[in-house]
């Protein structure tokens, strides 16, 4: 068994009065691209800060590639972060931004990152301050890379990117990944772009997490029951509802099958990853979910 | 080599959607036993996809013995779901653009054409060879 990528427990974050994460226990596998989806405000760029060591929790505990995440240089080696808006330094040039790199990281690879930048069509001396957004997002990901971390982390990376340079942001990145080996989590508002690239899922909301897991084992073990009114009252154990809708006549469920069996569950239809993440968003501010509504033909 | 591309909206999950891909171009004819599918990285570089997705879609043709992997050298076909139909292919898609036009003429959308055809085929026996 190869040492989770992240492990937490009970994890918590508050500032002052206010828990900017509620209880975290998370453990997810090596080798995974992890999609963190949430609201504004849900906790995601906080999940993500005690992850890279920028802040420490509360109470709880986190182990990131098995330790403490920044307790010492080799771990902040192994781990590439990101920060929100893919900050460059713009008065610098790129080239000056490679040496900076290779300055202060012992696992700099020089001859990857050169070959990455000239591959972008980068021009390495052109101030970062005068590039484009999507060269910018670029830049950011090939410095993280280029220290050669066993993980990347990357907090709402396309957000301010139009779908050219998002696309383009996210075959470079891909692209890392098969090469490197690294595992990744990034946080995102486009589930669209989560069900490309992400292999395992986070959802965050109101400071909590509402569901965790493969997003194989997630779409395969959540089903949209729809039957008379009164036929859908009991459920086998371990078949939690997540969201429900009646009319006079008629029940609409969505359920989470926890029990591993992949239970054969009377008129169970099959739930999108969007619709999934909809209605435990849905959920956690306390709305009846729109997904309940058979959105698809 | 072939391209692959990805239809998030189609309900099919994404390695599924690259294994039908090759299993069409090898009943098309357009791919053929000896040759190479594009390898992890060329893939993930080209449609920004999860490498473990191709991984998993290139276990799966291996396991219905269409490819096999060569190690350090890339992933080869080695088995055609082409055979003698593929001849009568010119013909029958003649035909069918017949069809498409006297059915166009006779008032029918695409939309109409495609049920009719589905309805039709779920209709007619299937005669196993």
């Amino acid at each position: 068994m190869s040492t989770p990528v992240l492990s937490t427990t009970a994890l918590t974050k508050r500032y002052g009065k206010h828990t900017a994460l509620a209880e975290a226990t998370l453990d997810i596998p090596a080798g995974r691209i992890v999609g963190l989806v949430g609201p504004n405000g849900a906790g995601k760029s906080t999940l993500l800060a005690l992850a890279s060591g920028l802040i420490r929790p509360t109470s709880g505990r986190i182990e990131v590639l098995g330790r403490t995440p920044a307790a010492d240089s080799a771990q902040l080696a192994d781990v590439g972060f990101v920060a929100q808006d893919t900050p460059v330094y713009a008065g610098l040039s790129v080239a000056d931004h490679l040496s900076l790199g290779e300055h202060l990281n012992p696992t700099w690879d020089d001859a990857f990152a050169r070959d990455r930048i000239a591959r972008l069509g980068l021009d390495p001396a052109k101030k970062a301050g005068r590039l484009s957004g999507g060269q910018k997002a670029q830049l950011a990901l090939t410095i993280a890379a280029a220290k050669r971390p066993r993980l990347l982390i990357f907090d709402e990376p396309v957000a301010a990117l139009d779908p050219l340079a998002r696309r383009a942001f996210l075959q470079n990145l891909m692209e890392f990944v098969a090469e490197l080996e690294v595992s990744v989590i990034l946080s995102s508002h486009l589930i669209g772009d989560v069900e490309r690239v992400c292999d395992h899922l986070i959802v965050l909301a109101e400071s909590r997490v509402q569901v965790a897991g493969d997003i194989e084992d997630l779409l395969a073990a959540h089903h949209r029951l729809v039957g008379p009114r009164g036929t859908l009252d009991a459920l086998p154990d371990g078949v939690k509802v997540i969201a429900a809708d009646h009319t006079d006549r008629q029940t609409t469920l969505i359920v989470h099958d926890t029990t591993g069996d992949h239970l054969e569950l009377p008129g169970a239809d099959s739930v999108g990853l969007e619709d999934m993440v909809l209605t435990y968003l849905h959920r956690a501010e306390g709305l009846t979910a729109p997904t309940l509504q058979e959105t698809r033909a | 080599m072939i391209d692959f591309h990805l239809e998030p909206r189609s309900g099919v999950a994404p390695y599924m959607q690259l294994v039908q891909q090759v299993q069409q171009a090898l009943r098309l004819g357009m791919l053929d036993v000896g040759d190479q599918l594009p390898t992890v990285k060329q893939v993930v570089a080209k449609i920004a996809i999860n490498p473990n997705t191709v991984l998993k879609a290139y276990r799966e043709l291996e396991r219905q013995g269409l490819v096999a992997p060569q190690p350090g050298r890339g992933t080869f076909v080695t088995a055609t779901l082409a055979d003698a139909s593929l001849d009568a292919h010119a013909e029958l898609g003649t035909a069918l653009h017949q069809w498409i036009t006297t059915a166009r003429a006779a008032g029918l959308d695409d939309a109409a054409i495609k049920a009719l055809f589905d309805t039709t085929i779920r209709k007619a026996p299937q005669v196993t060879p």
